[in-house]
């Protein structure tokens, strides 16, 4: 931990880029100190010890050293590559979209478990499930939860007044639903069904996946709350995200998962 | 004589410094050490390095049909007549031609994407030279070896690629995965001994 020299984590690798003549930085999110950025020097050249075991999503054990801007990575041992993820376009595509989510709505060193716990077991998921695109909002949903962005989705974010059951609009500047009294004046407003918030509100309930994933969805009402979260996630971590583009080119063929209802 | 730059430097010398420092790989250190040695150097050979500079700039362009660096449009391999025509090798980067040829275990003809698919850096197919690949395959090629690197972005690369060309009923093959001449099993990662295992071939 900080305060010794060398400590050793596990870590998943969200990113990484190159750096000098052969090191790389990589973006780490571990259990105890949260997000953080490392340097692997000399992982690029071809006998390094390190070049294989940091590729991005992967679950490692590391040892770190304290550095003076930096930490840098002394060993890395694979404990998970999550093949079934990075051998599978559709898959790995999300896996980029849940490790980039996780970098933008994380500071450097500030712990959060729940969120380290949260991005292994999706990648666990995402290895096996044919159920991606609700395991990918399940991720969106919880993710917003474990770091205090939850959306307001029982009561009205202006007066406070239980929602009566019908069709509601969002408010990603206000984080929550807006009832009609309240509505006047709003700025863009997101149309959202009934059964979608149900499913969202179920979705950050139901804490496990296996709970979730039985339960039968439409590929319309995932692309509801697709499109309402990623409007609100934009908003949050206030600028488009990258992944999305091509999340969209490659999995646009089959929409949501292949067998998504 | 000027500080303009570094100090203590002579301007046009501080200038090529930067200039040095600018280059993939070149440090500060090295790039003084790079700039010394010039300035040492016969005024006839410092023309020449100028010279293959410039014309490096002037005189190379893209093969109108594989993309790679050349001088004469088609390149040299791909105007040769004794090359394969039938197989087509798909790599990131110029550099990986000139690495594949070193081998002389190839015969065919390349494919330069001049990079590779990294959605988390916001690089998608469209900024590759994916589509004009699609149209020479679609001209009788049997085989296409997709042989971009084995890392995260070369892999969505190849598998983004596959799925175009899965269609057009041509063979998709790729360079096998394993241990490096001179490696060591004990240091080999997961992946890499994993796929050397599965992909193991009779002795």
């Amino acid at each position: 931990m900080p305060g010794s020299r060398t400590y050793r984590t596990e870590a998943v690798v969200l990113r990484q880029s190159a750096i000098g003549e052969a090191d790389r930085i990589l973006t780490l999110y571990t259990p105890g100190v949260g997000k953080v950025r490392v340097v692997a020097k000399g992982a690029r050249r071809q006998k390094s010890r390190l070049r294989g075991q940091l590729e991005p999503l992967t679950r490692a054990s590391v040892s770190l050293s304290a550095g003076r801007s930096l930490d840098v990575v002394v060993e890395a041992q694979t404990v998970d590559a999550f093949r079934s993820v990075t051998e599978d376009l559709e898959r790995l595509t999300r896996a980029l979209y849940v490790a980039e989510l996780t970098d933008g709505f994380t500071v450097e060193r500030s712990a959060n478990e729940p969120v380290y716990r949260l991005l292994v077991e999706t990648l666990g998921w995402l290895s096996i499930t044919d159920r991606a695109a609700l395991l990918t909002r399940r991720f969106e949903v919880l993710l917003l939860d474990h770091t205090g962005f939850s959306p307001e989705l029982y009561r009205c974010v202006e007066c406070r007044s239980e929602l009566e059951p019908g069709g509601h609009l969002f408010s990603c500047s206000r984080g929550g639903i807006v009832c009609p009294l309240c509505r006047a004046g709003s700025e863009a407003l997101i149309p959202l069904s009934l059964n979608a918030m149900k499913v969202v509100r179920l979705l950050r309930r139901r804490r496990r996946f296996e709970d979730i994933a039985s339960i039968h969805v439409s590929d319309r009402l995932i692309g509801e709350i697709e499109r309402l979260l990623r409007n609100y996630v934009r908003y949050v971590v206030e600028r488009g995200l990258r992944t999305t583009r091509f999340m969209d080119l490659v999995c646009s063929s089959s929409p949501g998962t292949r067998r998504a209802s | 004589m000027t500080t303009d730059g570094v100090r203590g430097l002579a301007g046009p010398v501080s200038r090529l410094v930067e200039q040095f420092h600018r280059l993939p790989g070149i440090g500060p250190k090295t790039a003084q050490r790079l700039t010394y040695y010039l300035v040492r150097m016969p005024e006839d050979q410092a023309r020449e390095l100028a010279d293959a500079l410039i014309s490096v700039k002037e005189r190379i362009v893209l093969c109108s049909q594989c993309f790679n660096i050349t001088e004469s449009d088609p390149c040299s391999i791909c105007a040769d007549p004794s090359r394969d025509r039938t197989r087509i090798c798909v790599v990131e980067e110029a550099l990986d031609v000139l690495s594949l040829e070193k081998t002389g275990a190839y015969a065919g003809l390349y494919h330069v994407l001049h990079g590779a698919i990294s959605p988390m850096d916001g690089i998608g197919p469209d900024e590759l030279r994916i589509q004009p690949l699609l149209g020479r395959v679609r001209d009788g090629v049997s085989e296409v070896i997709l042989a971009t690197n084995p890392n995260l972005e070369g892999e969505t690369t190849s598998m983004y690629v596959h799925r175009l060309l899965a269609p057009l009923g041509v063979s998709i093959t790729r360079p096998a995965r394993g241990l490096p001449v001179g490696g060591d099993l004990e240091y080999a990662d997961q992946v890499t001994l994993g796929r050397a295992i599965e992909g193991r071939q009779p002795f």
